[in-house]
């Protein structure tokens, strides 16, 4: 399992690391992304700096620890099950290699079936759910799976401009093996009639690149008389082939 | 080895934690990468601001690092993994006053030519995909001097990455997202 310790430490140098494949254009937002309006004052002004991958980046948290009984199971993490459909989501996370990455923490978080978060920040003029929290975590397995049960987040509206309403989405939180690898995105729901209209959706340049934002329907994983089941697969950037060479350095 | 660009999966896109990151990122001793009265341990607090220089109340900061050694408890690490159990992970939310809080250790040097650092990244609202930092520590000015990617800025930049001692185990490293004294983010 765990390497035994060399005599003599090793000291690579990072021409002899081979680094994580950067995103192609279009695949990421832009950070200013002026119809989402608040990256008007948090998007940095001045282009990042390029930093070649070394020990640091190529290695990241390895986090599986402290799961709870329920944080795989959102309608089961009060006295009764929250009011919405219940739906049950799972997928892979891999690179872009087609490894699934295994033991890698998951963790999510949503809006109740109406639309609303529990949290105070949230003031939509809807229900809150008392049995529903809306944040779960899991682990994946050895080939990379994870599966939670949940309820289908409602659609709510938000300040950005005038009847602005985010489309239903479910927060995901996920690591991978590297800290090149860290990616926080969003899961949507097939046919959403607001896609059109969300700014925070419409922010990926590339449109086949926002369509992987989507899940797709799961009747195979569907459980009957239970709950309809939905697919969202998570990549993450795979390992370039060869050291990344650098004429500088 | 013409087979690198086989069916090459796409990769997911970024989208912003929004408000309501708490609901599913707090842990409550996330920010606590060693516990608080381990030998050695340091604190690293700041403060997350916009364009404005108003604070950032609804933000994460994450940090990874190497042990106190300069070594990582990962199998990727081409030198091996420590066997350690270092972590090496610290979270924190910013609070109402737009501050974080981390009980770290400071990394070691890794031995290839760079200064002791952190790694971080920063989520907020209004951030469609996390911005990328790194934080390196004031009593290492010869080390910072040859730094591959401090010696590449130009000076007033480069401060920007380096924190401040503020007491005999605190240091404090503050983000400025964008505007006036713009804190250097790296694409990584």
């Amino acid at each position: 399992m765990t390497p035994s310790k060399p005599a003599t430490i090793h000291q690579p140098s990072s021409a002899e690391i081979a680094g994580y494949l950067r995103p192609p254009p279009g695949t990421h937002p832009p950070l200013d992304s002026p119809p989402y309006k608040s990256t008007g004052l948090r998007a940095p002004s001045q282009a990042p700096v390029v930093l070649r991958h070394r020990l640091t980046e190529i290695t990241g948290p390895l986090l599986t620890g402290e799961i709870g009984p329920n944080d795989h199971d959102l309608t089961r993490q009060h006295a009764a099950p929250p009011i919405g459909e219940r739906i049950i989501v799972s997928g892979r996370v891999l690179d872009s290699d087609g490894r699934g990455i295994p033991d890698t923490l998951v963790e999510v978080w949503q809006a109740n079936a109406c639309g609303r978060y529990a949290h105070s920040v949230d003031t939509y003029d809807a229900p809150l759910d008392p049995n529903f929290s809306g944040g779960g975590r899991v682990v994946t397995d050895s080939a990379g799976n994870y599966s939670f049960t949940t309820i289908k987040p409602g659609p709510y509206p938000w300040g950005n401009h005038h009847n602005a309403w985010r489309p239903s989405h479910i927060h995901f939180s996920v690591f991978g093996r590297s800290f090149t690898q860290r990616l926080v995105t969003q899961m949507y729901f097939p046919g959403d009639p607001l896609f059109p209209y969300d700014p925070i959706f419409n922010s990926v340049p590339d449109e086949k690149a926002r369509q992987r934002m989507i899940s797709s329907f799961d009747m195979e994983n569907s459980v009957s008389d239970w709950a309809l089941a939905y697919r969202f697969d998570i990549v993450l950037r795979g390992r370039e082939q060869t050291p990344f060479e650098e004429p500088h350095e | 080895m013409s087979e690198s660009a086989q069916s090459e999966l796409a990769l997911t896109p970024s989208q912003t934690v929004g408000p309501y990151l708490s609901l599913g990122l707090t842990w409550p001793t996330g920010h606590l990468v060693v516990p608080e009265d381990a030998p050695g341990a340091i604190t690293i607090t700041g403060v997350v601001r916009d364009g404005t220089g108003a604070v950032v109340p609804d933000g994460m900061v994450e940090t990874w690092q190497a042990d106190a050694e300069g070594r990582f408890d990962h199998a990727d690490d081409p030198r091996g993994a420590s066997g350690s159990g270092f972590h090496g992970f610290g979270r924190a939310s910013t609070d109402a006053e737009g501050r974080y809080r981390i009980v770290t250790v400071k990394p070691g040097a890794l031995g290839d030519g760079q200064a002791p650092h952190i790694d971080v990244s920063v989520f907020a609202r209004g951030l469609l995909d996390r911005v990328v930092s790194r934080i390196y520590f004031p009593d290492e000015v010869e080390a910072n001097a040859t730094d591959p990617l401090l010696s590449g800025l130009p000076p007033e930049r480069a401060a920007t990455l380096v924190a401040e001692r503020v007491g005999p185990a605190e240091l404090r490293w503050d983000v400025r997202l964008r505007g006036e004294g713009e804190t250097v983010f790296l694409a990584v």
